[in-house]
């Protein structure tokens, strides 16, 4: 007799295991078993790169943004001409090249002088971002590409009406005579607070010697301003950084203005946010119908083993076929997130301007690992349990493998998918929440569902025979129904998180920007015209203009020691101590201010000499709470304790002070006043008139940069609905997947039960109680962790003020019930309406 | 009937089954013992739940037996792990179950493709064909499991069964839900394919007029060995 003949042990070659993994791929997809499976990797790789590539883009917006902020891609400033070195170098480079100076001075038109602040411009500049201009105060305004020729200079609105002056008037400075050729509307690298700056004049700076204002000694400010492609400027930025000489220092955007960088910032953590709830989501619905398609597959693996495969080959061949489900689904992915980041970059083209960045390899590598990640760690350890299966199985059915306590292998996928995600999200804070926030939902949605549906049995005998039925189904498999509540929690309880933040954030720019807000600065108005200046404006048709006080003082000690420029590194610190402050009083605390430290004043401290500072500020001057800063106020020496740190709301245009005080103080010092207006375009009309009736007060419009940062926030929010919309669809694959989980019991339960006489009636109504109870529990659950999360995101995330409220718990039990009703429903319908023996035909191995 | 160990293909020696529930041990299979020569046709003839599943189960490896040992071609069984039973089963063994076991996602030909093609066996496709259309399947091809009868299941099964041209064939109950006119054509067709390919053929069966067409009849009650006749049909038996 032979003994094993050859054949058999062949060896099998990869052709074999490539051939048959198709083969078995093919078959499985055409049965349908990897739809969900397919839908769940593709979700979750196009979240991943769209997020990629959109975050990549932002990242530009920003930079763009911030270069727009410095007029420049790169800019060195000094006190002294030597950083013009930097010119020959730069050019070397191939960047483009422009420089400025600034200094103060004095204009007189009719005679009286005017201190303002003069910027001389080379003929490039702005290298980024530009200038606005128009041919009268208030009329419309244009963007220019030029700067005032030789003879000319632009000047701001507010230096006409201080000098009564007009375009094509004349102004002279230092030795030489100007002609007024336009009103400059927008600079887009003018720095620091508004209303207390000089009015700009922006000359060129081929006239500049000529003026002879210039001379050794004078305080200007020199710079030169560098623009050119981005991965060489990157590293000029960075050599230049190590290398810089005495007093030279790298223009930074911070020091302009920061309204749009929030906003981006915001819309980039809530992409970043929307991304990581997909892609968890996703797993979620990858993991549970991975194990049902290990269940469904323990025949196949039973009959491999009967018919000789080894262990070995059964592994091979179902890694193998998720591998290549992986790939094909992770680039259906990675297409799909290059589409979608198309269709949101459309919604913000006029935000990320010109250059389309090329795809990133980065979000490719992602997607593709994120998928094969997720299909591996979610789906292999139940598929790797199959090889287990003996071969028994198919005689006995009680017979299968033990399944695979895939616990700890589950949470080392979520760890490895949260450090993808981080590192394309690049916010730990925020990746950390969700994470944490959705494992600590997971144990308390399974504990609770579990006691929960311990409750219910007891229920069950007091209700009717649909109910009974109905809830018969939910607690007779314990662990499948708290899987069921679990992953039905899960995906309700994210589509609420992510819907109340969404609104959250959108109703929080709303109200930072509202259509209303005040458009128009007023500011120098003296003590003898508030009243006249508030009732002008009653009479405009402006109701409630608040009056905000403020004395001019200079800071001379801290502590008892005379402060000096030299004592600071930082150009910001030289530049504050050496300007005059606005010293403001109020009663009570401004609403979009936050004590950081230290309390505000009662009523019994007013008189009192206490110094509330905003807190950027006082750390760049390194002042503590208790420090004693000295100010000469007009002449008087006035001592102030620190008492109290704020933090200020830059991104409102509400007026706010670096420096206040307790009213009872400075009320007889000489002050001026500042309010700020909302105008239409009718009233703005009118504006003329005031600032005949007041010279001395001047007008800032704002309505400008307003308009450019709500354009900004309008196109954010589209984009950030667009996003919301897929998370959700991500959601209902989530919920989808999780009724698909148990559906084939319940299938084939509802077609037996039919066949002993049950009616089509009382299995509806039976179906009917399972999944309202099923989304009635798991929707409260999902409301009351959404709830916290969201408290938890508002907190420490995304900063917002967050009241917390109830009303998503209750949002939860009802889209909860409905949702899971409506789909639970349609996916047991075939059930009903065929015949059951098509049902229990189904039921072959 | 004991030293000759070359003269038999498939033996049992003091065979046992004891599975452990709730109620106690229970006994499934005591003491069995037989031999069975290469090419034969054997019948093992019991009432429902008297083992007869268990012992082919045994026989072909896909349990494991808790006393005694099986003999398949020389190798003793319980010197193989599982792996290595798989082996022997690709090499030597086909099996008929009772409940079919096809596997509902491939249609009928993928089924009986599917040994062939794990074993890596030239033209799967024409060889499954052949076959399908031998047991008469020939315009059910592309049918899946579920649209099919249970007795052209049970045809579909023994195609995907002598698909690999094993030199043991496990057969089921292979008549066990069918008519008798339809279980007949499938006991012929058994059998046509046993003298074809020389297979040795094993079936199970309830039914006494069955085994008396085999050339050897083990017959259980409640998990022991209560007769064995050679050739049952010539009405020649012994102990
Ligand atoms: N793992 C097990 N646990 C408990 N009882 C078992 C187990 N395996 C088999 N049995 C019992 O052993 C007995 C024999 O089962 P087996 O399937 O071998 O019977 P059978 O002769 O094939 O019956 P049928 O003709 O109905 O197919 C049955 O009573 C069965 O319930
Ligand atoms: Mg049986």
């Amino acid at each position: 007799m032979n003994d094993l003949t050859p054949a058999g042990r062949q060896r099998r070659g990869a052709g074999f295991y490539w051939a048959m993994s198709w083969r078995m791929l093919w078959r499985d997809w055409r049965g349908g078993e990897l739809n969900i499976l397919a839908i769940g990797l593709v979700i979750a790789v196009t979240s991943i790169t769209a997020v990629g590539f959109f975050t990549d883009r932002i990242e530009r917006g920003l930079q763009m943004q911030s270069a727009e902020l410095i007029a420049a891609d790169l800019a060195v400033t000094s006190r002294r001409a030597d950083v013009y070195d930097y010119i020959k170098e730069a050019r070397q480079n191939d960047f483009q090249v422009a420089t400025t100076q600034q200094f103060r001075s004095v204009v007189l038109g009719d005679d009286r002088p005017q201190l303002v602040e003069v910027k001389a411009v080379s003929e490039a500049y702005p290298l980024r971002g530009a200038l606005r201009i128009s041919d009268n105060a208030f009329g419309a305004d244009e963007t220019t590409g030029g700067i005032p020729s030789a003879g000319d200079v632009w000047v701001e609105a507010r230096l006409l009406q201080m000098l009564d002056a007009g375009i094509g008037d004349s102004i002279k400075l230092g030795n030489s005579t100007f002609k007024i050729r336009k009103v400059l509307r927008y600079e887009p690298d003018r720095a620091g607070d508004l209303f207390s700056l000089a009015p700009r004049i922006l000359m060129n700076i081929a006239d500049l010697d000529a003026t002879g204002l210039i001379s050794t000694g004078a305080l200007v400010n020199y710079r030169v301003l560098i623009a050119g492609e981005r991965s060489s400027i990157n590293s000029y930025h960075k050599l230049i950084e190590n290398n810089l000489r005495a007093g030279e220092e790298l223009v930074t955007f911070e020091q302009g203005r920061p309204e749009l960088n929030t906003a981006l910032r915001s819309a980039q953590q809530f992409l970043g946010l929307a991304a990581l709830i997909s892609v968890l989501l996703a797993g979620v619905a990858v993991a549970s119908v991975a194990n049902r398609f290990s269940v469904r597959h323990l025949g196949t693996s039973a009959m491999f083993r009967c018919l000789g495969a080894s262990q070995n080959t059964i592994i091979q061949l179902f890694s193998l076929e998720m591998l290549w489900l992986s790939l094909i689904a992770s680039s259906a992915g990675c297409i799909l997130g290059m589409l979608t980041q198309f269709v949101i970059t459309q919604l913000l083209d006029q935000l990320v301007l010109t250059q389309l960045p090329p795809p990133t390899f980065k979000a490719v590598l992602l997607g593709y690992a994120t998928g094969i990640l997720m299909l591996t760690g979610f789906a292999l350890p139940p598929l790797l349990s199959l090889r287990h299966v003996p071969p028994l199985h198919v005689l006995r059915k009680d017979v299968t493998s033990r399944p695979v306590s895939s616990w700890l292998l589950y949470l080392a996928v979520v760890l490895c998918m949260s450090l993808l995600l981080y590192w394309q999200i690049g916010d730990l804070r925020l990746v950390a929440t969700v994470t944490g926030g959705i494992v600590l939902t997971l144990a308390v949605l399974a504990v609770t569902a579990f006691l929960l549906i311990m409750l219910l049995n007891r229920l069950r005998g007091s209700a009717g025979v649909a109910w009974r039925f109905g809830l018969a189904n939910i607690s007779r498999r314990p662990a499948g129904s708290v899987i069921q509540i679990v992953a039905f929690g899960l995906g309700i309880m994210v589509m609420l998180l992510l819907s109340a933040v969404r609104s959250d954030l959108l109703n929080d720019w709303q109200a930072s920007l509202p259509e209303n807000a005040p458009n128009h600065f007023v500011i120098n108005v003296q003590s003898d015209q508030l009243a006249a200046i508030t009732d002008y404006f009653k009479a405009m048709g402006v109701a409630n203009t608040r009056m905000y006080p403020m004395v001019r003082a200079r800071l001379v000690e801290i502590n008892g020691k005379k402060v000096s420029a030299d004592d600071y590194e930082s150009e910001r610190a030289r530049h504050l101590v050496t300007r005059e402050f606005n010293l403001s009083w109020a009663e009570s605390i401004q609403l979009d201010n936050e004590l950081v430290a230290g309390p505000w004043w009662e009523r019994d401290d007013f008189g009192k000499p206490l110094l509330s500072l905003e807190v950027k500020l006082a750390d760049t001057l390194r002042l503590k709470l208790g420090d004693v800063a000295s100010f000469d106020v007009n002449g008087t020496r006035l001592d102030f304790t620190v008492s109290n740190l704020r933090s200020v709301d830059w991104d409102s245009f509400n007026i706010n002070f670096f420096t206040v005080v307790p009213p009872g103080v400075l009320e007889d010092k000489p002050a001026s006043w500042v309010t700020s207006v909302y105008l239409d375009s009718e009233q703005r009309q009118k504006l003329g008139d005031l600032v005949r009736a007041f010279p001395n007060v001047t007008l800032i419009d704002v309505e400008v940069i307003m308009k450019r940062v709500r354009g900004i926030i309008s196109r954010v929010s589209l984009a950030i609905e667009f996003i919301f919309l897929f998370t959700i669809l991500a959601g209902l694959a989530v919920l989808f997947a999780a009724i698909q989980s148990k559906q084939d019991e319940r299938r084939f339960e509802s077609a037996v039960l039919r066949t002993l006489g049950a009616s089509r009636k009382t299995l509806m109504l039976g179906l009917l109680a399972e999944f309202t109870t099923l989304g009635a529990l798991s929707g409260l659950l999902a409301g009351l962790s959404a709830t916290s999360l969201v408290w938890l995101l508002a907190e420490y995330v995304f900063k917002f003020n967050y009241q917390l409220d109830f009303t998503l718990a209750l949002s939860g039990i009802v889209s909860g019930t409905i949702i899971v009703v409506i789909a639970g429903t349609l996916g047991t319908r075939s059930v009903l309406t065929n015949p059951p023996i098509k049902t229990l035909r189904q039921n072959t191995v | 009937m004991d030293n000759a160990v070359s003269n038999s293909f498939v033996e049992a020696r003091h065979l046992g089954k004891h599975v452990a529930t709730r109620e106690g041990v229970l006994t499934l299979l005591d003491d069995i013992n037989f031999k069975i020569a290469a090419g034969t046709s054997v019948a093992i003839l019991g009432a429902s739940g008297s083992g007869k599943t268990t012992l082919l189960g045994l026989l072909a490896g896909l349990d494991t037996p808790s006393n005694g040992t099986v003999i398949l071609n020389n190798n003793n069984l319980n010197d193989f792990d599982e792996d290595g039973r798989a082996m022997l089963r690709a090499e030597l063994v086909g099996f008929v179950f009772q409940n079919f076991q096809l596997l509902f996602g491939l249609t009928a030909l993928e089924n009986v493709m599917l040994p062939l093609e794990l074993a890596q066996l030239p033209h799967p496709r024409k060889k499954a064909e052949e076959l399908l259309k031998r047991v008469g399947l020939g315009e059910r091809m592309q049918h899946y499991p579920n649209q099919l009868s249970g007795g052209e299941q049970q045809r579909c099964a023994i195609a995907r069964a002598f698909s690999m041209r094993p030199r043991i064939l496990f057969a089921d109950e292979p008549t066990g839900n069918l008519d008798s006119k339809t279980g007949k054509r499938i006991i012929d067709l058994l059998f046509e394919l046993n003298a074809e390919q020389g297979t040795t053929l094993i079936m199970a069966t309830h039914d006494a007029q069955i085994s008396r067409l085999c050339d050897q009849l083990i017959h259980l009650e409640a998990g022991r060995i209560v007769e064995q006749v050679n050739s049952p049909g010539k009405g020649n038996s012994y102990e």
